[in-house]
């Protein structure tokens, strides 16, 4: 038995290939950037034919932008259900997969028909366990047979990232505020905050909706997905959305006037208070160590 | 140009997410419903490019009866008229959800094509991220996902994806389908006059029957695990000496 991966650089991939051998199905592997610049149809249509020959019981990929678009194209392709950010999929006839809904807020069991199964696995979610390398398709054959009607969709330019510094998603430390914040000129503590810590400013979406930030800065579901060594959450319930967003931090600190506030019991530690107050306490604070 | 914009009712989750009795949904008779957020970000697009360019917007949702609500809200952010796909309110998945939508697309073609037709990229209660994919595959045209930037160049249409490293530029011809992601601009609140315009506008319902499911939900659940042990630091800026320490201790300060 046959089981197929695309596979992209990054840990999300070795996910994917973990959950793949758990079939225990010999596995092969085609990578994402068999053709470059990315080309999401051709490399749907390399992964059909790839298929095709292979025969395998079931077709994976990380749930990363790039795999989940791929994989939508395959199943539209060939006509095949498809689940998207599976933790788990057990082999049968239908095939049981548990999968993320709501940015991974909830769990959805769920009956998979449709041969070969065809998953993305929800990154970060399955612990890696190492194994044999995949055999790779050499993709060169399928390469030179694409209908060019695939390569109309293709990556054309690339547009490097304003300004310098680390992003929110890689950020070490961030310190984001929430509609407890007030304003747009409200954040000028929080940036004090972020400016001393050396970390990053991120917000809510309710912060964002309002214009007081850019929505580059937003936290959550519909927002950036960050796993910082400490997040420090001013003002912010902690929303089922905003907590998608930050449940990868190590540790998560919460300050906020209202003890009862879901953030409060999700958080690593807390401090009731007004944080137009002890936000520049902290800030202060921190200054006598310098 | 001619746009049509696809969205989804779901509920305003608050702070947890608690079952319906059944597992099978949420419980939502204490939640508001919304417009799935990147498909907010679709329905601004589209009013945006009619207003510089002129044209016709018009708004489509599957969903039971209530969904009516969504695309009043949409229409009362500019959109011209609805499309309603009834359903009884039980789950279609991504498979039959889009074989429903190309069905009533194809027959509104009739009079020509959507130059443009917006999707969230992924819905923010089932997150299955292909309906757009099948439904552009499904009419032949080129689609490009997770769009933060949506320009329209003549008979063409530049498409920027962020990859959290800058961004991926594509430009296709139109007709063709495009899903965005929140970000991609800043969705207007609705205006009382707008609100008043949209009650009279048209929308033309229809119930669809429901396939077999491919993708079945079984049962829903809250992943548990063991969380997290919250110490209380303190109150208010008396805490600041505590909190500090803490960051040492962790080493961020």
């Amino acid at each position: 038995m046959n089981v197929l991966v695309l596979t992209e650089d990054g840990e999300p991939s070795e996910q994917a290939l973990t959950l793949a051998r758990s079939w225990g199905a010999t596995v092969h592997s085609l990578r994402m950037d068999a053709i470059t610049p990315f080309a999401p149809d051709a490399i749907a249509a390399i992964l059909q034919r790839a298929a095709d020959d292979l025969k395998p019981a079931a077709v994976f990929a990380a749930g990363t932008d790039r795999g989940n678009d791929v994989m939508a194209r395959l199943a539209a392709r060939t006509g095949l259900p498809l689940a998207a950010n599976v933790v788990a999929a057990e082999p049968g006839d239908p095939v049981k997969v548990t999968r993320q809904r709501w940015g991974g807020s909830l769990l959805e069991t769920a009956t998979l028909h449709g041969s070969p199964t065809l998953v993305t696995v929800a990154p970060y979610s399955v612990r890696i366990a190492e194994g044999a390398a995949p055999a790779e398709v050499d993709a060169g054959r399928y390469l030179q047979e694409l209908d060019p009607r695939d390569m109309l969709v293709q990556v054309r330019e690339h547009i490097d990232p304003p300004g310098g510094g680390v992003s929110l998603a890689e950020a070490k430390v961030v310190v984001s505020g929430g509609r407890g914040v007030g304003s747009k000129e409200g954040f000028a503590i929080i940036e004090e905050l972020a400016g001393l810590l050396g970390a990053r400013v991120g917000c809510s979406r309710v912060v964002t909706s309002a214009g007081w930030r850019p929505h580059t800065d937003q936290v959550g579901q519909t927002g950036t997905k960050i796993s910082p060594d400490l997040y420090i959450a001013c003002g912010i319930s902690g929303a089922t959305q905003h907590m998608a967003g930050c449940k990868g931090a190590k540790k998560i600190l919460a300050i906020n006037a209202d003890p009862e506030a879901p953030i409060m019991s999700l958080a690593d530690y807390s401090v009731v208070g007004d944080l137009k107050e002890v936000v520049p306490a902290i800030s202060a604070e921190i200054r006598k160590l310098k | 140009m001619k746009i049509l914009v696809c969205v989804k009712r779901v509920p305003f989750t608050g702070g947890k997410m608690v079952l319906a009795p059944d597992r099978k949904a949420l419980e939502t008779r204490h939640l508001g419903f919304t417009i799935s957020p990147h498909e907010e970000c679709g329905v601004e697009e589209a009013v945006r490019i009619v207003e510089a360019g002129g044209g016709e917007s018009v708004v489509l949702t599957l969903g039971p009866a209530e969904a009516v609500e969504q695309l009043r809200d949409a229409m009362a952010l500019g959109i011209d008229r609805a499309i309603h796909l009834q359903t009884d309110g039980s789950e279609w998945d991504g498979e039959s959800t889009a074989a429903a939508i190309v069905e009533v697309i194809r027959a509104e073609e009739a009079s020509g094509p959507f130059d443009l037709i917006f999707f969230g990229n992924e819905s923010a209660d089932a997150g299955g991220y292909q309906v757009g994919l099948r439904v552009a595959y499904a009419l032949g045209r080129p689609a490009v996902t997770g769009l933060k930037g949506v320009k329209v160049e003549g008979a063409k249409v530049r498409c920027e994806q962020d990859t959290g490293a800058g961004r991926d530029v594509y430009v296709v011809p139109l007709p063709a389908v495009v899903t965005v992601k929140e970000g991609l601009n800043l969705p207007r609140y609705p205006s009382v006059p707008g609100r008043m315009r949209a009650a009279r506008k048209p929308v033309v319902a229809s119930s669809p029957a429901r396939p077999e499911q491919n993708l079945g939900l079984v049962e829903l659940s809250v992943p548990g695990g063991p969380g997290r042990q919250t110490r209380l630091l303190g109150s208010g800026p008396s805490a600041a000496p505590v909190v500090v320490e803490m960051l040492r201790e962790i080493g961020v300060a």
